[in-house]
């Protein structure tokens, strides 16, 4: 069975962003630390170390989670994402990051990712997901700047869209 | 002045925001996400656990051993570089950012760690070993007052560090003259607005220029980078100080981060490395600011018809353990307001300003607003009820009148502009108010509990930076010399393809300054709204700023806006004398728009803006005589309303003063004491609005945080001086699901002081809607005394009646400690098969103590009643070691014996008291215990739902292990599991 | 924040499950979803020496019917449970309690089992076994055991688990026709621990209603079958009984008063909604 020690760094590899990725870290590292000064990827932000505000949330393995309560060593093998692979390309927003901007969705923007990644993964599941379901899965995220209205009206505005791109697409 | 705004233009449009882009594809560039010099070691923060102790030592040597470890810090090592922070009143007391030889509060930094990664540092942390002497704690404001309190500092003879009494007009007749007199006591909790990325702090030293460069997530006011430099002992210009293109939000709260940027800027220097120290979510509740907690006592001389003639204020402002700049700042920034929305000519003002055992205060969104508007328009509720005056008439009656404008308030606020009457008539038909009245009522019919709220305020914005000074009197002002105004900055230059740039000092914290500096230079300079960058980022060593820059008292819109604006119209000026010339017309005929200057009689006779725009740089020999070039041009605005406090204390605190009122309905569970806001209207008059989204994205912020304030947020500190709130499972923000969407209503009265004729707006719900809640709550249930936060556990002490007892009786009193406290105590009794004297001899043996003190890894016998133990404690997988001091006293051999004993660890500490009574029944001894005991530290900040059964399984491991070890060689069978069943439930 | 440092395994197998937890004691923390042990570890309020990764344990990782229980493996997480397609038939007190555990984004890691092993008095999973009579199989080196949900939980954070023990599955009966479910919360925000939590079971005969979030550990009691006075009395009692204490968010009588409140809510509901 892998005995992985305490006291030094061990490889991880795991997919980011559809890429694979390998790194050497301790096993008590932090997939939010992990990410964001092993990988570079800071978009992925930190608000509270102990599973509440909701910043770090990305996705592992397609579900929204939090990413300061998952530990390096847990990580070995899984699929993750986070919010730098939302855009479809370099020029253009996602639907639901344009319907953010559009309904000024966001101020600080500190809180915005981790939401982003939550309603991603609910519109991918669910993409004619209700406000009360929306909400249910907002529940899990602090924002301090919005008052949250704005941001409700985003992923309705969102869910609309991509209700339009569908119907478009058919 | 006259306005002249273009409403076709780009202002007063809800532009997309150009900020948004890079933050929604994870590409802002906040303090964490800065790229740092490879050698960049990062530091740690050891905290006190103790609400007041002496430091008898720290030994940090273990921690210096941990490999990656560059340097442990202490008070005294911080003080040998340093001085005392400034205070901002004439006190003889020291303010030092680190302790010394004292904690003051629960969280004060103690230590400083620098290591490779947060991870080792924390691991060295761990290993540093303090020794403190407990000292008695002051909590409460009016108990710091008292004769016997404790003192913080003694150097000041007394927990008050400031005093001042005002008088305006004459209130003491109006008072005696009064028909009536009403008076509200008020106690208002500290809160905090919470952002949710922390402090940062990125520091170096360079040694061959004496000078420090830090990067912080400082807001503002840069009043504080005077306090920061005269603290590093280097002249300003050898502190430089940054800010990072994005932070996660402030709210006034990080301001408090200068203390950090002084201690990282020391841990630098020390370590020989830049430091980098990002604050964790812990630290940030427990430590880093909060608002003022205030009692207040508000008195009202009132006439029959409810119209105030006078009012008596009685404050008492907490502002922490120590009073840091720009304390007393809370206090005072509402002293020209103190009258609110109303016409009330005489007033008098008792401030007093004291320090207790909890962290220092600093900004906070609302700053001094909520502690006012809380007990005044709680009175005007009361008022109206006590005289059976409908209260929106009371409210009415004493508005300031709608002809008055500018209005000079009895304290000294000059009320730029406003029609209260109207903009409240406005808020009452357009928020439906009498269908409000009316859901009311049905409520009310169908047997639900439902109220309806009211509150008034003016929400001042644009800060005199000298009313701060009051606080000092007029002799010791005109000492220290005048001050007043309230510079602001922006600098637009234009490079040689003719691209502008904006460059100011406001320093956003995600309020979307960028986007309305492009709406505003944009439209003034004809260009497209992209073609404007705009750059927010400040470094003191090389832009423009003053004391006054920052992202603070709503300055922006109002007075930074209203700068560019000033800078663009002066570019704007000297591009037409430049394209005067090329066109061949007056300047007064040149016109810019799309991108072209042009002719306004002939639009066909243009240039294009940008060729205008470059010529400075490329044929300066070009400009016409007298004009000067357009490379860059850097305005300073300070307003000629702030003026200094006069001789008599009049004071005008803020520049700008906008008028909300809101209205609200609130239906309440009564099986739980739920809270649902049924329906909230806030009706703003914040002047010329320059972008409706924002301005209402700052409303909306403001109300959930306002929200927050009134139903869930408190820092609450136990009696002990244990901090209680110290995690977001504690520290309850509000979420979706708590905060309702408002109804936003807009009545616009022009600033005639501002550029622009905006005002500030991102208060105001901070500071009239706790007080709204409140008094709908008061109306839902008839209550007087209202207290925030209120929890359904508050409320439903107002609704539940007289409780039904118990049908059987009760073999443990209810715990009847206040909520919060920490203080636990119990009492039970164990039947062990040794006699009297076996069992007394067990209790002095260390050997026995080793076997019966849960964990205990060794105990050292010190005296023959001074015990000393290692211990591992713990429940769960929560576990812990602890240095334990058991003392014997009070004791009759071999009948009683008081056991006292003291726990410390990292994560916390408690000490307790047990009587313990031996009784002898059937060659058997009926051993009784009762105990108090009370925990800190850790564990009670961020583990207080778990700690109370801890306790209780330890103190019951003990008596269960006597019981067992005293037992251990006797033949009865059953003992154990009857102990068990004695003491392993409750004890 | 920063966890202290510890030794990792992802055992292949059972026995080196078993095989480490023996070795290491006390020393050692099964970490599954990690929702309520990382927070621990952020604070540095737990130190264990090893964690045990069992996520990796197929044997573990399932929810099936067996002699009329639904049985749950420890690795099974929260949100598998909230998507099994008969959690309504089989288990409507769960199908109600779930969507009140934490939120989707730590429902979606966080393990049915690493709840009932936490043993936080508030946590709905453990007052759902309670309530439901369920069990929790234990396994060692050395022996497997069951133990009655009445007989797990000892206090706060404490339960039967002894060392080297660790929970392989818990087990919840199966709903049966003519039984009425409810479950009932009071919390300050969405997603709070509870500051009151109710389950009630109601059949033709008995009545039964656990509460979470008073005592040290969830408990459960009998009711009388009326809906009167009588059931008002015994509330009031168990009220009392519960040992209801002051804290931050709540008065120890405002949580007796939601015993009584709230237990007869639920109680009232889980009758009505007797088959």
């Amino acid at each position: 069975m892998p005995q992985l020690a305490a006291d030094t760094k061990h490889r991880v590899a795991f997919h980011l962003n559809g890429r694979k990725v390998e790194v050497l870290a301790e096993n008590r590292m932090l997939l939010s630390d992990l990410l964001r000064h092993e990988l570079g990827a800071t978009g992925t932000h930190v608000g509270c170390e102990h599973g509440v505000c909701g910043a770090c949330t990305v996705q592992v393995d397609g579900a929204p989670v939090r990413a300061c309560l998952i530990l390096a060593a847990q990580i070995d093998g899984a699929d993750v994402r986070t919010v730098e692979a939302l855009t479809p390309t370099a020029q253009q927003l996602s639907p639901l990051q344009a319907a953010f901007r559009e309904k000024h969705g966001l101020q600080c923007g500190f809180c915005t990712p981790g939401i982003l990644m939550t309603l991603d993964a609910l519109l991918t599941t669910r993409p004619d997901a209700s406000e009360q379901e929306i909400r249910e899965h907002l529940s899990g995220h602090l924002c301090r700047c919005t008052g949250y209205a704005t941001i409700v009206a985003a992923a309705l505005a969102a869910v609309e869209e991509i209700r339009k791109e569908q119907k478009y697409n058919a | 002045m006259t306005i002249n705004l273009q409403r076709a233009g780009l202002v007063g449009r809800s532009m997309p925001r150009v900020e948004d882009a890079a933050l929604l594809i994870g590409r802002g560039r906040y303090i964490d996400d800065l790229p740092t010099r490879r050698d960049t070691a990062h530091m740690v923060v050891l905290r006190s656990p103790h609400a007041h102790a002496e430091i008898r030592s720290i030994d940090v040597s273990k921690a210096l051993e941990v490999e990656g470890v560059h340097a442990v810090i202490t008070g005294d090592d911080v003080a040998a570089l340093t001085r005392s922070l400034t205070v901002g009143v004439k006190a003889d007391v020291e303010c030092w950012p680190i302790a010394r030889d004292r904690v003051r509060y629960v969280g004060e930094p103690v230590a400083l760690v620098v290591a490779d990664t947060r991870y080792i540092a924390e691991d060295a942390l761990d290993l540093i070993a303090v020794e403190y002497d407990m000292l008695p704690v002051v909590m409460d404001p009016e108990a710091a007052l008292q004769e016997d309190a404790a003192l913080l500092h003694p150097s000041l003879g007394s927990n008050c560090i400031a005093e001042r009494s005002f008088r305006y007009g004459d209130p003491e007749s109006a008072f005696a003259e009064a028909k009536h007199r009403f008076a509200i006591d008020v106690s208002y909790p500290r809160n905090s607005c919470t952002p949710i990325e922390t402090y940062g702090v990125i520091a170096e030293y360079d040694p061959g220029e004496d000078a420090y460069d830090v990067t912080a997530n400082f807001q503002g006011p840069f009043s504080i980078h005077a306090v920061v430099a005269l603290a590093l002992k280097v002249p300003g210009n050898r502190m430089r100080l940054r800010t990072p293109p994005d932070s996660g939000g402030s709210f006034g709260v990080k301001q408090g981060v200068f203390v950090y940027a002084i201690l990282a800027a020391v841990a630098a220097r020390v370590s020989g490395r830049p430091v980098k120290w990002i604050e964790d979510r812990l630290e940030h509740l427990m430590a880093s600011v909060s608002a003022t907690n205030r009692a207040t006592r508000l008195e009202a001389a009132v006439e029959a018809d409810g119209r105030i003639t006078a009012l008596r204020w009685d404050q008492i402002e907490d502002c922490g353990a120590h009073l840091r700049a720009p304390e007393p700042a809370t206090l005072y920034r509402m002293h020209g307001n103190m009258t609110g929305a109303y016409a009330i000519a005489n007033v008098a003002i008792r401030n007093r300003v004291v320090l207790t055992n909890k962290t220092p205060t600093g900004l906070n969104r609302g700053f001094g607003g909520p502690q006012i508007y809380y007990p005044l328009e709680r009175l005007m509720h009361r008022i109206a009820d006590e005289l059976g005056i409908d209260r929106l008439e009371v409210i009415r009656r004493n508005l300031v009148p709608s002809d008055a404008f500018p209005y000079r308030t009895a304290t000294g606020a000059l009320l730029d502009s406003g029609d209260y009457a109207a903009a409240l008539d406005t808020a009452l038909a357009n928020g439906n108010f009498d269908e409000l009245i009316e859901r009311r009522r049905q409520a009310r019919a169908a047997g639900k509990l439902y109220g309806i709220g009211l509150a008034a305020a003016v929400e001042p914005s644009v800060s005199n930076m000298g009313y701060i000074t009051t606080a000092l009197t007029p002799e010791q002002r005109a000492k220290a010399g005048p001050k007043n105004g309230a510079q602001a900055v922006a600098t637009i230059s234009i490079d040689p393809l003719g691209a502008v740039t904006v460059k100011v000092a406001s320093v956003p914290q995600g309020q979307g300054h960028r986007t309305v500096l492009a709406q505003v230079v944009a439209e003034r300079l004809g260009i497209p709204f992209k073609a404007v960058r705009v750059n927010t980022e400040l470094d003191t060593a090389r832009d423009a700023w003053s004391i006054a820059s920052g992202n603070y008292s709503s300055r922006f819109a109002a007075a930074v806006a209203g700068t560019a604006r000033l800078a663009a119209d002066r570019i704007r000026d000297r591009l037409a004398e430049i394209a005067a010339g090329q066109l061949n017309v007056e300047a007064s005929q040149v016109d810019f728009l799309d991108g072209r200057i042009f002719d306004r009689l002939n639009p066909d006779n243009s240039i294009s803006f940008n060729r205008v725009a470059a010529t400075s740089h490329w044929a300066p020999g070009m400009l016409p005589e007298g004009t000067d070039h357009t490379i860059q041009e850097t305005v300073f605005w300070t307003p000629e309303q702030l003026e200094a406090p006069t001789s008599k204390d009049g004071i005008n605190s803020s520049l700008c003063h906008g008028f909300i009122f809101d209205f609200c309905g609130i239906e309440i569970d009564p099986a739980t004491g739920a809270v649902r806001i049924d329906k909230y209207v806030t009706m703003h008059d914040c002047g010329r609005v320059l972008h409706p989204a924002m301005v209402e994205g700052q409303v909306r912020g403001a109300f959930a945080q306002a929200v927050g304030a009134a139903l869930f947020e408190e820092y609450a500190y136990g009696q002990d001086g244990s901090f209680l709130s110290g995690t977001l499972a504690d520290y309850l923000i509000p979420t979706v699901m708590e905060v309702p969407d408002p109804v936003i209503l807009h009545y616009e009265s022009p600033s005639p002081f501002t550029p622009l004729g905006a005002k500030g707006v991102g208060e105001g719900n901070c500071m009239s809607t706790p007080v709204c809640i409140a008094n709908a709550i008061a109306d839902a249930t008839g209550a007087i005394d209202i207290t925030l936060p209120l929890s359904p556990g508050r409320i439903g002490d107002l609704i539940f009646g007289e409780e039904k007892p118990s049908s059987q009786p009760q073999t443990r009193t209810p715990n009847k400690s206040s909520s919060g406290q920490r203080q636990l105590t119990g009492q039970g009794s164990a039947t062990v098969s040794a006699s009297r004297q076996t069992v007394w001899d067990m209790l002095l043996d260390p050997a026995t103590l080793e076997a019966i003190i849960p964990g205990a890894h060794g105990v050292e016998r010190v005296s023959a009643t001074h015990f000393r133990a290692d211990v591992t404690l713990g429940v769960g997988p929560v576990k812990g070691r602890y240095r334990a001091e058991i003392k014997l006293s009070d004791m009759v051999e071999p009948e009683a014996v008081t056991l006292s004993g003291s726990t410390q660890g990292a994560l916390g500490f408690g000490n307790g008291v047990g009587r313990i009574t031996l009784r002898e029944a059937d060659g058997k001894t009926i051993v009784g215990y009762s105990y108090e005991a009370g925990i800190g530290g850790k564990v009670a900040s961020v583990g207080g739902r778990l700690l109370d059964g801890a306790a209780r399984v330890v103190i019951g491991q003990f008596f269960q292990a006597l019981a067992r070890h005293a037992g251990g060689g006797t033949p009865h069978g059953g003992l154990l599991s009857r102990l068990k069943a004695l003491l392993g439930g409750r004890s | 924040m920063k966890p202290p440092a510890f030794d990792f395994v992802r055992p292949e197998g059972m026995e080196e499950v078993l095989e480490t937890l023996h070795l290491r004691s006390s020393d050692a923390r099964i970490i599954a979803g990690g929702q309520s042990l990382v927070p621990m570890l952020n604070m540095r309020l737990a130190r264990p020496g090893v964690l045990v990764d069992i996520t990796g344990l197929r044997n573990l990782q399932s929810i099936h019917e067996v002699r009329g229980e639904v049985v749950i493996g420890a690795a099974v997480r929260q949100a598998e449970l909230e998507a099994w397609p008969h959690l309504r038939r089989k288990l409507p007190l769960l199908a109600q309690a779930i969507r009140w555990i934490g939120h989707v984004q730590t429902r979606a890691r966080g393990t049915v089992c690493g709840s009932v092993a936490h043993a936080d008095p508030s946590a709905e999973l453990p007052l759902a076994l309670i309530a439901l009579n369920g069990s929790v199989r234990l396994a060692s080196q050395r022996s497997k055991r069951t133990v009655p949900a009445a007989d797990f939980f000892l206090g706060m954070m404490s339960t039967a688990i002894a060392e080297g023990e660790m929970i392989e599955a818990v087990t919840f009966p199966v709903a049966e026709n003519g039984t009425g479910y409810a479950f009932r919360e009071i919390g300050r925000r969405h997603g709070d621990f509870a500051i009151v939590a109710c389950a009630a079971v109601a059949d033709k005969t008995a009545t039964r209603l656990a509460i979470g979030g008073v005592d040290d550990h969830p408990r459960q009691f009998d009711l009388p079958q009326e809906n009167g006075d009588e059931l008002d009395d015994a509330l009031n009692d168990i009220a009392w009984a519960l040992n209801a204490r002051d804290d931050l968010h709540a008065s120890g009588r405002y949580r007796r008063e939601l015993v009584r409140r709230l237990g007869r809510e639920t109680v009232l509901e889980a009758r009505s909604c007797r088959n």
